[in-house]
């Protein structure tokens, strides 16, 4: 049994071409798939033919960016990143196709009920009744009508990554459009009187 | 407009946690395999990493990633023994 590859030799070996490059591909296939599988079968959430069509996938965009790879990791563990990250995406596309943005958007038209748990004293009930209410003066006033989209498709489950799909855009605008929606909110409530004290204090 | 309770109250906690500056899903991405043998190794986070972590407490798609590596990492560690 040969001793595990350094960085600097799996990329050696991938970029070799022939049977070193064959058997590097080989080698980085069968850790890829069997890395996978596990942590899928843990999830009770996928079947061997997905992780197989992932891998493939994988080996693909490792192959054609291996001068992204910094080092910074061992090489392994890159290359098991794109792959989860190539096969989460998948499983999100699946499982959010049918999904409406507009489903998960749609607001509440006048004052929601707030009920707290029995083990919330009423101080403690009044004190969330009036943050959540100035919370949602905020998200009406700082909030422009895409933060609204996006955060409320956030706060529904939906992935960034298809919340970015329907709206036209890349996951990173979204979480930067998300980012700056947070930050104007929580401006807002400290505008607003509140210190992180009393938030926290609100909702334990 | 109005949120529904349970989303004021998740909204609530993840802007309590806003930073000033956060990084991206691709920056975290960049550094999600060095963060996550960090984690595996108990080696001391270096500058970049608390970036990694905080982005994490806000990013679903990328803490879901980063749990799903961490068991293929820790899977393929017990095979090898």
């Amino acid at each position: 049994m040969r001793a595990p590859r350094e960085n600097a030799s799996w990329i050696r070996d991938l970029r070799a071409g022939g049977p070193v490059q064959a058997e590097a591909i080989t080698d980085l296939r069968g850790l890829l798939l069997r890395g996978l599988a596990k942590s899928f079968q843990a999830r009770g959430a996928t079947d061997q033919a997905f992780v197989e069509d992932v891998v493939q996938q994988a080996l693909v965009h490792i192959l054609d960016h291996l001068d992204q790879f910094q080092g910074r990791s061992r090489f392994t563990t890159w290359a098991m990143a794109i792959a989860v990250r190539l096969a989460m995406s998948a499983l999100r596309r699946k499982r959010w196709q049918d999904v409406s943005l507009e489903s998960l958007t749609t607001p509440i038209e006048g004052a929601p009920a707030w009920d707290s748990d029995d083990t919330t004293s009423p101080a403690q009930h009044a004190e969330q009744h009036a943050l959540v209410e100035t919370l949602n003066r905020l998200v009406d006033e700082a909030l422009t009508e895409k933060q609204w989209l996006a955060l409320t498709a956030e706060l529904g489950g939906m992935p960034l990554e298809e919340i970015a799909r329907r709206m036209g855009s890349n996951v990173n605008a979204v979480y930067k459009l998300l980012h700056d929606a947070r930050q104007r909110l929580k401006h807002g409530l400290a505008t607003a009187g509140y210190t992180a004290e009393d938030v926290r204090s609100a909702f334990p | 407009m109005a949120l529904r309770p349970e989303q004021a109250k998740a909204l609530i906690a993840k802007v309590l946690d806003t930073r000033a500056q956060e990084m991206t899903c691709d920056e975290c991405v960049a550094d999600l395999a060095a963060f996550v043998e960090v984690q595996l190794t108990g080696k001391p986070l270096s500058a970049a990493l608390p970036a990694v972590h905080a982005h994490l407490e806000q990013c679903h798609d990328c803490a879901d990633e980063y749990h799903i590596l961490r068991q293929a990492l820790t899977a393929l560690a017990e095979e090898e023994g």
